[in-house]
Order: C-alpha cells, then sequence, then structure tokens
C-alpha cells in the first residue's frame, strides 16, 4: 500500500472521526495491524482512544449502578458508560459482534459524538462486520491483502489542527454531489450513507491541502478510500465449477484495475474519474470477497429478535438465587434486601463503626435474577436435487422451509437449506429466521445431476455443528429418494459412496443430532430406512409430498424444544 | 498505548450529570420523498387514536430520522406540573407520585426514546434505588412508559427488541394502564402512547401480535432516482456542515405544517363520514380478507384525518384509497409464497374493489 494512501486516510480519520464514523480495519492478528494499533493512540485526534471488550454489556456500554461501590458506600454510585464519552472505540473482534451489540453501536454512531474502528479478523463462512456498522463506517483498510508501508507516516499535530479549524468553512461545489451519488448509482452503493461519508472525506482532504473548497482531486481521493470497499464487483462470480484463476499478479496500486478486462469496463460511463478512483483503490477479488461474505452474513445475521447472548436470548423470570454477580448477572435487589433485613440487628452491634449506614449489606446477600433460557432451534434442509426428479423434490423443499418460516416466530425455528447435486453440495441458505431474504435466496435454485450423498451430509453435518457452537439446538432433515453416487472426494464412485455416506451417517449419529430421514420416492427405499438407523434418525415415507404437508409432517415428528 | 484511566475514574455519585445534549434533528419538511412515511406519520399526528407507525426498509433511508423529526410538529399538552404521568389534570395523578401542585403548564408531547438493551426496570418503572438504600423506604420510581403517557413511544429496531419487552408493550398497548406488581410493590398509572417503530426487515420479522398494534405500516426503499438521490445528499450535507442556517431554512416550513396539523385536528371533528365510504371500506376489507375489525376501523379513521389534513368535509373514496395500503398492508394473512408482498396485494385489490 502506498504510504500516501495511508497517510490520507489516517489524516481523515484524525481530522473529523465523528463524521467519518471510524475505521473498518480487516486485519487477521498480526504485526501489521499491531503495527497499526499501536499508532491509533499516538494520532493526534480530537477524541480520547476508548477500547471496548467484545463482550461489553448494556450495563459498561450505558452505565448504571455500580453495585460494589454502592454497597462499600453505603449509597448508590453510578458507573458512567462507555458511550456517555465521545470516543474513538475499538472494536475487537468486530466479525462476532452480535447484531443488538451492533445495533445499540449503530445508535451510538449516529449520534455523532462517536467514531469506530472495527477490527475485523474475519476468517472464512462468510464472517464480518455487521452491515449496520460497515454501512456506518466510512474508512477501509485491508492489511491482508496489502502490505503497511515500512515506515507508518506520522500526522503533524499542529497541521491537523489548522485542518479541523479550517473544516467547517469548506465547501463542497453544487454539481460535485451530483457527481458524488452519479458515481455511487454507477457503483451500484444503494445506501444513502456512502456518498455522505465520501463528501466529509472529501472536505477533511480539502482542509488538510488549506483549501476551503472541494475540488475534483480531493471527491476522487475520498471515493477512493470511501466508496472502494462498497462497490460490487465488476463481473459476477464465475460459476463454481468454474473456478476463478488464481491471482498471479499483486493487485495494481494505481491505474484502472479493470485495465485488462475491456469486455466489462465497457458497461463503465467513460472519463468518470471518480468510478476509476474507487476501482483503482481495490483489486475485484477483494470486492468479490467481500459481496461474498455479505450475502452470507447478511443470512446469517438474521438470528432474529433478542439475540442477547450466543444464539440464546432471555426468557420468563425464574426466582432469583443468591450468588455474586459477574458478567452478564443482574442484582435482584429485593431479594438482596430481603436477604440482609433479619441481619440488621445483629450486624449493627457488630459492627459499631457502621452504625450510621441504614443498611447494612454483606455480600453473602446478594441475590441474583435469573431467567429461563430457551433454546432455538435449527432446521437443516439437505435436499437431494440431482436426476429429474429435483424440480418437484426441490419446490416441495422451498415450500416446507417457507411455510415453517412463516410461523416460526413463536417457535423460535430458523430453518438452513443445503442442496447436493452433481460433484458437490452447497449451502443455499445459511441458518435464518428471515422470511425476506429466504425468498430472494430461494428464487432460482438449480437442479440435476448425480448424487453426492456423502457431500450432502456433511455440509448438513457441518451446518449442524455451526449452529450448535452458536448456541442453537440443529436437527437434519434430510429429503432423498434414492443412492449416492459420488464419494466424498468427488469421484463416482458408488462402493466408496456407499462407505462414505455409511461413515458420515455414524458421524451424525455420534453427535447426538435429531435428524430426520424424508424418504421421497414412489416406491418405500429400505436402504434410506438402513441409512436413518445407521445416522439415528427417525424414517419418514414421503412420496410426492407437497410444501405443506411436508412442513405439518416435520412440525408434528419433532420433539419440543428442550428447556435449558 | 495511553495508560487506561484508573476504573476509580468511571465512579461518580449521583445526580447522574446529563450526557451532552443532541444536535437538533433534522426537520422533517426537509425530507426528500418518502411520501407514504411522512403522510403516515401526519395523520397520526392529526389523529393519535389510529395507533402508531411501523416504519419498515433499507438502511440508510432516512426512517429515524424521520420519526425524531416528528417531534418538532406535534402540539403542546396541557400537564400538571411536576406529574410523572403528564396526566391533563390534577385528580389524574396518580396518588403515589404525591402531587400537590395544582399548575398546570404546557409542554411538548412527550417523544420517548426505547432503546434497545433496555432493562424491564426501566420501561416499567421499578423501585427507588436510592431511597431504598440509603432511607431504605420503598418509593416507586417511574420508567418510560409514565413519560410516554400522552405521548410517542419509539422503538428503533423494533424487530430486535427482547421478547419480554415486547410482552411487556403488548399488555400496557392493550390495557392502556401500567401496572407494576412485582419487588413488593403494587402501583399502576395511564400509560396511553402512540407506538412508533422501525426497522430493517431483513434482520427478523416482527411478532404478528405486535405488528397488529401498530394503526400504520409503511414500507420505504432508497430513492432509485439519480436527481432525487443528489438532492438528499445536498439537504443532508447542507445540515451537516451549517446546521444553524439550514434550520434556520427549514424551521418555518415546519411550522407551516404543525399548524396545518392542528388545523385538522380542530377540523377532524366535523368530517363526516357518507354511507358509501362505510360500504367502501367494509368491501376492500373482505376482498382482501384481512382479520377482525381492527383495520377497518383504521381505515376508516385514517381517512377521516387524511380529509381533515386535505380540509375535505367528508370521507371521500380518494381518501379511502390513499391510505388503503397504509392501514391494511400489515394485517394481511401472510402468504409465504407471494413473492410481490403486501403492498401490490393491497393496490390489486383496490383496483378491482374500488374502481
Amino acid at each position: 500500500m502506498e504510504p500516501e494512501t495511508l497517510r490520507l486516510l489516517l489524516s481523515v480519520l484524525t481530522i473529523d472521526p465523528a463524521a467519518i464514523g471510524g475505521l473498518w480495519l480487516r486485519a487477521r492478528a498480526g504485526p501489521d495491524r499491531q503495527r497499526l494499533l499501536e499508532v491509533l493512540p499516538l494520532l493526534p485526534l480530537p477524541l480520547p482512544v476508548q477500547r471496548l471488550a467484545s463482550n461489553v454489556t448494556d450495563e459498561a456500554l450505558f452505565g448504571g449502578l455500580d453495585s460494589a461501590a454502592t454497597l462499600r458506600a453505603g449509597r448508590p454510585v453510578l458507573r458512567q458508560g462507555l458511550l456517555d464519552r465521545a470516543a474513538v472505540l475499538v472494536l475487537p473482534m468486530a466479525e462476532r459482534c452480535a447484531p443488538d451489540l451492533a445495533a445499540r453501536l449503530a445508535q451510538a454512531l449516529d449520534g455523532r459524538r462517536h467514531a469506530i474502528v472495527a477490527l475485523d479478523e474475519a476468517a472464512d463462512d462468510g464472517e464480518g462486520l455487521p452491515e449496520k456498522l460497515a454501512d456506518r463506517l466510512g474508512l477501509f483498510l485491508d492489511l491482508d491483502a496489502t502490505r503497511l508501508p515500512e515506515r507508518l507516516p506520522l500526522l503533524d499535530a499542529a497541521k491537523m489542527q489548522a485542518a479541523r479549524a479550517l473544516l467547517p468553512t469548506v465547501r463542497v461545489p453544487h454539481d460535485a454531489v451530483a457527481d458524488v451519488v452519479r458515481a455511487c448509482a454507477d457503483l451500484m452503493i444503494l445506501s444513502t450513507r456512502a456518498p455522505i461519508l465520501t463528501l466529509a472525506a472529501a472536505r477533511a482532504l480539502a482542509a488538510l491541502a488549506g483549501r476551503v473548497v472541494v475540488e475534483r482531486a480531493d471527491l476522487a481521493a475520498a471515493a477512493g478510500l470511501v466508496l472502494a470497499h462498497r462497490a460490487a464487483p465488476l463481473a459476477d462470480p464465475p460459476d463454481s465449477d468454474d473456478p476463478p484463476p488464481p491471482p498471479d499478479s499483486p493487485p495494481p496500486d494505481s491505474g484502472p484495475a479493470d485495465a485488462d478486462r475491456p469486455d466489462t469496463s465497457a458497461e463503465l460511463p467513460k472519463g468518470d474519474i471518480l468510478v476509476d478512483a474507487v476501482r483503482a483503490a481495490l483489486p475485484d477479488e477483494i470486492l468479490r470477497d467481500l459481496a461474498e461474505a455479505r450475502a452470507q452474513r447478511q443470512a446469517r445475521g438474521a438470528s432474529g429478535s433478542g439475540a442477547a447472548r450466543v444464539g440464546n436470548r432471555r426468557g420468563r423470570p425464574l426466582p432469583p438465587r443468591r450468588g455474586l454477580p459477574k458478567s452478564g448477572a443482574r442484582i435482584d435487589l429485593i431479594a438482596t434486601l430481603r436477604a440482609a433485613a433479619p441481619w440488621q440487628g445483629v450486624r449493627r452491634a457488630a459492627n459499631p463503626d457502621r452504625a450510621a449506614q441504614a443498611l447494612l449489606v454483606e455480600a453473602s446477600d446478594l441475590h441474583l435474577k435469573r431467567a429461563k433460557i430457551m433454546s432455538d432451534r435449527v432446521l437443516v434442509f439437505a435436499v437431494d436435487a440431482s436426476g429429474s426428479a429435483a424440480v418437484a423434490r426441490l419446490a416441495e423443499a422451498k415450500g416446507a422451509v417457507e411455510q415453517l418460516l412463516a410461523r416460526a416466530y413463536s417457535r423460535r425455528d430458523h430453518v438452513a437449506l443445503l442442496t447436493f447435486r452433481g460433484q458437490a453440495a452447497e449451502l443455499l441458505l445459511p441458518p435464518t429466521r428471515s422470511l425476506v431474504m429466504t425468498k430472494a435466496r430461494l428464487r432460482g435454485v438449480p437442479g440435476g445431476g448425480a448424487t453426492p450423498l456423502a457431500g450432502g451430509l456433511r455440509l448438513a453435518l457441518d451446518t449442524a455443528l455451526r449452529a450448535r457452537a452458536r448456541g442453537m439446538t440443529p436437527t437434519i432433515a434430510l429429503l432423498t429418494d434414492g443412492r449416492g453416487n459420488v464419494a466424498l472426494d468427488g469421484t463416482a464412485d458408488r462402493a466408496q459412496s456407499d462407505l462414505d455416506t455409511a461413515q458420515m451417517a455414524r458421524a451424525i449419529r455420534a453427535t447426538g443430532c435429531t435428524a430426520l430421514v424424508i424418504d421421497t420416492a414412489q416406491r418405500q427405499q429400505p436402504r434410506l430406512a438402513d441409512l436413518a438407523r445407521n445416522m439415528g434418525a427417525r424414517y419418514l415415507a414421503l412420496p410426492r409430498v407437497g410444501g405443506g404437508q411436508l412442513a405439518a409432517a416435520l412440525s408434528a415428528s419433532l420433539d419440543p424444544v428442550p428447556v435449558r | 498505548m495511553t495508560a487506561r484511566p484508573h476504573e476509580a475514574a468511571h465512579l461518580r455519585a449521583m445526580p447522574a450529570t446529563k450526557p451532552t445534549p443532541r444536535r437538533a434533528p433534522f426537520p422533517f419538511s426537509a425530507i426528500v420523498g418518502q411520501e407514504d412515511m411522512k403522510l403516515a406519520l401526519i395523520l397520526t399526528a392529526v389523529d393519535p387514536a389510529i395507533g402508531g407507525v411501523l416504519v419498515f426498509g433499507d438502511r440508510g433511508t432516512g426512517k429515524s430520522t424521520a420519526v425524531r423529526a416528528l417531534a418538532a410538529l406535534l402540539p403542546e399538552i396541557d400537564a400538571v406540573e411536576g406529574c410523572p404521568v403528564n396526566s391533563a389534570r390534577p385528580d389524574q395523578c396518580p396518588d403515589w407520585a404525591g402531587i400537590t401542585s395544582q399548575t398546570i403548564i404546557r409542554k411538548p408531547t412527550p417523544v420517548v426514546d426505547l432503546p434497545l438493551g433496555v432493562s424491564e426496570d426501566r420501561v416499567t418503572g421499578a423501585l427507588d434505588i436510592e431511597r431504598a438504600i440509603a432511607r431504605g423506604e420503598k418509593a416507586f420510581e417511574p420508567g418510560l412508559l409514565a413519560r410516554a403517557n400522552r405521548g410517542y413511544l419509539y422503538i428503533d429496531e423494533v424487530n430486535l427488541l427482547e421478547d419480554h419487552i415486547v410482552d411487556l408493550l403488548l399488555d400496557v398497548a392493550q390495557s392502556g394502564e401500567n401496572v407494576v406488581e412485582r419487588d413488593g410493590l403494587s402501583i399502576r398509572h395511564a400509560a396511553r402512547f402512540v407506538l412508533v417503530g422501525s426497522g430493517n426487515p431483513e434482520e427478523g420479522d416482527l411478532r404478528p401480535q405486535l405488528l397488529d398494534r401498530f394503526g400504520l405500516s409503511v414500507d420505504v426503499t432508497s430513492p432509485r432516482d439519480i436527481e432525487t438521490r443528489v438532492e438528499v445528499i445536498r439537504r443532508r450535507d447542507a445540515y451537516d456542515t451549517d446546521p444553524d442556517t439550514f434550520l434556520a431554512t427549514w424551521t418555518p416550513e415546519d411550522a407551516a405544517l404543525r399548524d396545518r396539523i392542528m388545523a385538522a385536528r380542530a377540523a377532524l371533528p366535523g368530517i363526516t363520514t357518507p354511507g358509501t365510504a362505510l360500504h367502501d371500506c367494509a368491501a376492500l376489507c373482505i376482498a382482501l380478507g384481512s382479520d377482525g375489525l381492527r383495520g377497518e376501523l383504521t381505515l376508516l379513521r385514517t381517512a377521516r384525518a387524511l380529509a381533515a389534513t386535505e380540509g375535505a368535509p367528508s370521507v371521500a373514496r380518494s381518501h379511502l384509497k390513499r391510505v388503503a395500503a397504509l392501514a391494511l398492508g400489515h394485517r394481511l394473512r401472510r402468504d409465504p409464497l407471494d413473492e410481490a408482498g403486501s403492498g401490490a396485494r393491497v393496490a390489486r385489490v383496490l383496483a378491482e374493489t374500488l374502481p
């Protein structure tokens, strides 16, 4: 990465962090990230830098009663919330940021007093910064794709201060706004925050250069910083059976990235320097990665309302329980006072020095609030999309998925859908509860080809285990009408396929996942009944089912969600 | 890294200092486009009995901007001085508040934000911690529901709200009364408010019971044509860079809109509803198969508010047609296989039933 680009990026962040929203830093932990994070507090920022815990509680964010200090002092002592003070907040492990925390931080950003530096260590499977935050953070830096320059630019505090002083007087010419909006439209960026953040960055850059009017060069540089990672990739991602050629050259630092793609660049309006600047700023591979992760994440992030902790939500209150407060626990004040009350006389006599206090409370009196937590259930549909019957069967499965989702709210069901055909299995719909998302993703699912049954089971198991890791209770529903003929390694070997299938079935049984094998063949297949036994699954023969029937059969044959 | 401030630096005694005030909200009249959303908000301001608005839509479409701007349009209310639930008359003040003042003051219609992650105690009110700990007294500290009485309760990201808070809101919205019978307290007070919610449907659906509590619903999308978008960004940019000048330009517009709302409120009781309008309402609801009578009543009420806003003497078919999608769109039985969405369904049935 060019030292100059980094200098501009850090300058924009430093001059007016609250206006630019902050920085999305995509990087695995490593020396480069470490160097950048060490520089961050040294920047002449107008706001203090404050690190958040990735599991920060509402009490820490918004403040609240400090129970330890309150009990010690004998009067209520409040703890200031992290959001009460304007700051540049550093959010570690932003890729794991829960939807409810993201929503709180987004609301804080809308107050325009804070900025966030989100450390996104996204590895794979669509992890990444929640869209809500990605939309509001102006700047983006990907340290996995580019290396930091040898020497990090040092920002001159006096110069930054001068730019900050100049900033309120900087004007954006009338037509510049239209240029930015048009560039966003060309780049298929829909959010209205993108052009606003671009203008904020351009204004900061103009102020940095000591100008009071934003020029084209400022806009181009700002677009490169703010819009590049939001742009849609130039071409559609290639089909899965046609893997993209590995990038053989390092990403170009300057000049249009699409120079060697005459077929696609022709679609772009010629000579638009903003679009060119954006295209030059990030190689298309990164954009494609970002777009894919975004699509996966949108479905995954849809874990429904009130997901307070990993996959679980608060429920009905239970009687309070004695205990010391730890993270996430709340003190039940009444129970605590009630526990303390009978001992007042005794304690007063024992502690004459504390006689002035109205109430003598000891740590052993503390009671914590408790709530019954329901585990969310996720139904993983593994649907055989091979052969000629694929179209009808897929339609049934889609119908069932949508019907289950339509009444999922009260039942707390999430639904995931994967299909297997041809060489491999594919996760079409990661666990979600959003009907809107589901409809969008289920349109135009392909069918036909061979039957990689073992591969389908493996992906189903993967999905189930991942859901379990997030605190949900997975159930696998396999819809097929026959025998696998593609082995796990993708070869068309019927015998090997049978061995692999049996192995995967045993693996599923070993994890203790609830499972269901639905035989959709015209005549019942003894082989599938065997498979069900092997998986420790229920076996249902449902030839020619409709989506409604399927949903009803599933609901009826599944146990109620266990209560933890 | 700079040294972290010592833990004790975060501790301070009561009373809590107020956080720095937010800047003045973006003026309602300066919002470009989004006519349905603006109309829905104006109509609930004309007739609060319509029962609130749900705004669902994409990121960055000005959902929360519009709701927060609404406060500036609402007329002031008369309330007893110091009453925590904004009672209109001294005899309506709850006993536990201990209000002795007989003075009636004018204050802005409360618009109360219900933040995500709010505790049940803060919503319903709870034991006053200070008095419990310092003096050993049991006293009630009113919550957000008390503050929102006779005003608006706004929930951003309403579909991310925790379930037990939703239950609580449903209960209170139904009865119009907040009853706290926990922690050895037995407190009740009036809690009538207009519920306004916003959210992004991709992040999860809303429980049908809660959906039904909203009188009107609006789907907002990002404007697609360049000129509108340019105007949106221009105004936002002007507001961000020079808020004082921007507010000075638009505040008179907001004031004019407020006058229109006041005039419509005054005209509302005089709006007549001809039998044909009642007939149209019923025909439309039957054709759409909307559940229950609530939809019909809301449709009629909203059409009356629209007639009042437009200065018409009575409800006409054009009024019904304009507000049908707002009042009925979220009350239809959900058809999971319907790709087009409920708005298109209402439009289709509307064209068939009320030509």
